[in-house]
């Protein structure tokens, strides 16, 4: 069974998903910060592909971004970074999220395969309409088990959210506010109006909050409507101040501090 | 305005020219994307907006601008050359067009501010100031790089009353001003409406942008006519760097397979050089800023930082339509190096007493190599006027003592 179904199954509440950047900070970093989650506790871990024009992403991420790509790393090396973690106890859910131009140049199927190859379970591609899915990748997805996670936010119609929450099978990212990743959300009452209205539509997938998730009463808020939330930003900002030696300690914080209650759940 | 006839080289009802094109947009810009795809033929096909738009035009912009026999450069290349004379719009470029049809746009989807990208500034300067004329806030984003390069624009643009914001991601220049916009976009999606420079950008901007352009190659036929008593020139040659000019000097030869479309891009020290902005000659098929189409990337598929010694073509796309005409054969694209522009800027200075921008002389840089022959009518799209540009100029001068 697919990882996210299994732990969909198991856990409906507080799940926390952590983003990081591929290659970032160093080229080398992904496995080493990709087990020291999974170590802290973390539910799910999102993995981003660098990209030179990350539109959808704030400074942190961007400079992070750019960090990686000047270290070197590409969707090739990731592969290779990531060949073996499934025999190595890597078993949290693993999801790549990414621009869409590096994997067509890298070919959409033999990206697929490579996903399957190194245990990738789900795949965020922002930028990939939703009728090119439905044409043209949902087929190669569905071959290679990767689920598929779309994006909603405050601006989407229920319409539009009923039809993505059709096709997705991963989970639902519900973007907290109108802007860019790391933007300051106030968790404030419009934000509550939104999840609590999105989940009155009884979607069938789980929903996950993100963009401007950065501590414990910013996750606990979020996850009052919905199954969890993810943080992005925040983490690479630690990772971004944190040396090398003291880090594994730092994500073990990290996780705690955001889930104190039901993080031995 | 109203072309509709289906052509491979125009837009399908999906937003697709052949296989570039479409609406490749993060959630967060596709109900404004959306809004502007559902509304964008009913409101410009509207005859009031037809009215205001083709006034504005007339009394503002100083349409319809000459087309003029440049006769002592034809008889320096060898043929009849006819200059459609965009430089003479207001605000110096055919950028006005476009900016002119989308504040109307904005202004009947109720928006309250408009936000843009600018590279030599030219397009900064044309939303600046439709957005003085109709009283809507201007954020205009442009890269830190570009400001110091392009200093006279952003005091223009200041005059005008526009926050002018320096793009400080990537490489600094045009398109990070674009990523930057697209960012100011999606954290203002309800009141703010996005003027995109040229015909790049998710389905329906390419679209919308060249059928503002169209009025250039609708007024030509009708000068052409005029002047010459026959409608389709011979060549119509045009530079791109997104590509908007030349989609306007295209638009209504596209289906009329006498006339070859010529459009230059630029070559910068050499296309094989490593500083080039020949998006044709060093790109291949990917997706940009909302649209799949040809660009500069590496072998990862990260895009490429292009260089020109023009500002206005250092993009290291193409708009999709372009793609399409390159990927077609509809038309020839020529990569002419900053060397031949300058020689060209110069030509046209001292033969004809106009200087061009140097974007359009990559245009101009094409007449001697396309096999035009005496009898041929050539028309080039004289984009935009070369004030911007004097500070190169000036650094070549000696090169072209008189």
């Amino acid at each position: 069974m697919n990882r996210l179904t299994h732990l969909f199954q198991r856990k409906t509440s507080d799940v926390l998903n952590v983003y990081f950047t591929a290659g970032f900070p160093q080229l080398n970093d992904t496995v080493p910060i990709l087990k020291a989650l999974q170590d802290a506790g973390a539910d799910l871990v999102e993995i981003g592909m660098p990209y030179s024009d990350p539109v959808a992403d704030g400074e942190t991420i961007q400079r992070s971004n750019q960090q990686a790509l000047d270290n070197g790393m590409t969707v090739a090396t990731l592969f290779e970074q990531l060949q073996g973690i499934r025999q190595q106890g890597i078993t949290v859910p693993i999801l790549l999220m990414g621009y869409l131009n590096p994997v067509v140049q890298f070919g959409v199927e033999k990206f697929c395969q490579q996903c399957q190859a190194v245990g990738v379970d789900g795949l965020i591609l922002p930028d990939l309409p939703l009728e090119v899915y439905e044409r043209e990748y949902r087929p190669l997805f569905a071959q290679y088990g990767l689920q598929v996670v779309f994006l909603v936010t405050p601006q989407t119609s229920a319409a539009r959210v009923r039809q993505l929450d059709a096709l997705a099978d991963g989970f639902i990212y519900l973007v907290a506010a109108a802007g860019t990743t790391g933007a300051q959300t106030d968790m404030n009452a419009d934000v509550d109006a939104y999840l609590s209205r999105t989940r009155a539509l009884g979607l069938r997938n789980p929903t996950l909050v993100g963009f401007g998730i950065s501590d414990a009463a910013s996750f606990a808020a979020a996850s009052r409507h919905t199954t969890g939330a993810i943080i992005g930003s925040a983490f690479i900002r630690l990772l971004q101040n944190t040396p090398a030696a003291g880090r594994d300690a730092a994500i073990r914080e990290f996780v705690a501090g955001i889930r104190p209650v039901t993080s031995l759940a | 305005m109203t072309l509709t006839a289906p052509s491979p080289y125009r837009v399908d009802a999906a937003g697709y020219y052949g296989t570039f094109g479409g609406a490749y947009v993060p959630e967060m810009l596709y109900p404004n994307v959306e809004e502007l795809r559902d509304n964008y033929l009913r409101i410009t096909e509207d005859p009031e907006f037809q009215r205001q738009f083709t006034q504005l035009l007339t009394d503002y912009v100083g349409r319809p601008t000459p087309l003029f026999l440049a006769q002592r450069l034809s008889q320096e290349i060898g043929t009849t050359i006819y200059l459609k004379r965009e430089d003479l719009c207001h605000t110096g470029a055919h950028k006005i067009n476009n900016t002119i049809g989308q504040i109307l746009v904005a202004q009947r989807l109720g928006k309250k501010r408009i936000v843009a990208e600018t590279g030599a500034g030219q397009h900064g300067v044309a939303t600046a100031t439709v957005c003085a004329l109709m009283g809507l806030e201007c954020i205009v984003y442009m890269g830190e790089i570009d400001m110091e390069r392009q200093k006279p624009n952003v005091d223009r643009m200041r005059m005008l009353g526009a926050k002018v914001v320096p793009a400080r991601s990537g490489s600094k220049t045009l398109k990070d001003a674009t990523n930057e916009a697209m960012r100011h976009w999606i954290s203002n999606p309800t009141d703010t409406h996005y003027i995109i420079g040229s015909v790049v950008g998710p389905h329906p901007y390419p679209d919308m942008v060249a059928r503002f352009q169209s009025v250039i190659s609708a007024e030509t036929i009708s000068q052409l006519l005029q002047q010459t008593g026959r409608a389709t020139p011979d060549f119509v040659l045009a530079c791109v760097g997104g590509g908007s000019n030349a989609a306007g000097a295209f638009y209504h030869y596209l289906d009329e397979p006498s006339v070859r479309l010529i459009a230059a891009e630029a070559a910068g020290q050499g296309v094989n050089t490593g500083h080039s902005a020949a998006t044709t000659a060093l790109g291949k098929p990917g997706i940009l800023h909302g649209a799949s189409t040809i660009l500069m990337q590496t072998e990862d598929g990260q895009v490429t930082e292009p260089y020109s010694i023009s500002a206005g073509l250092d993009y290291p796309g193409i708009g999709p339509q372009h793609a399409q005409l390159f990927a077609t054969g509809r038309a020839e694209f020529m990569a002419i190096t900053d060397k031949a522009a300058l020689d060209a800027a110069f030509q046209l200075s001292r033969l004809e007493g106009i200087i061009p921008a140097l974007e359009t002389a990559h245009a101009l840089a094409c007449l001697p190599l396309i096999g035009a022959k005496k009898d041929d009518v050539v028309v080039v799209c004289l984009s935009g006027r070369g004030d911007k540009d004097l500070a190169t100029y000036t650094k070549h001068l000696d090169e072209y003592a008189a």
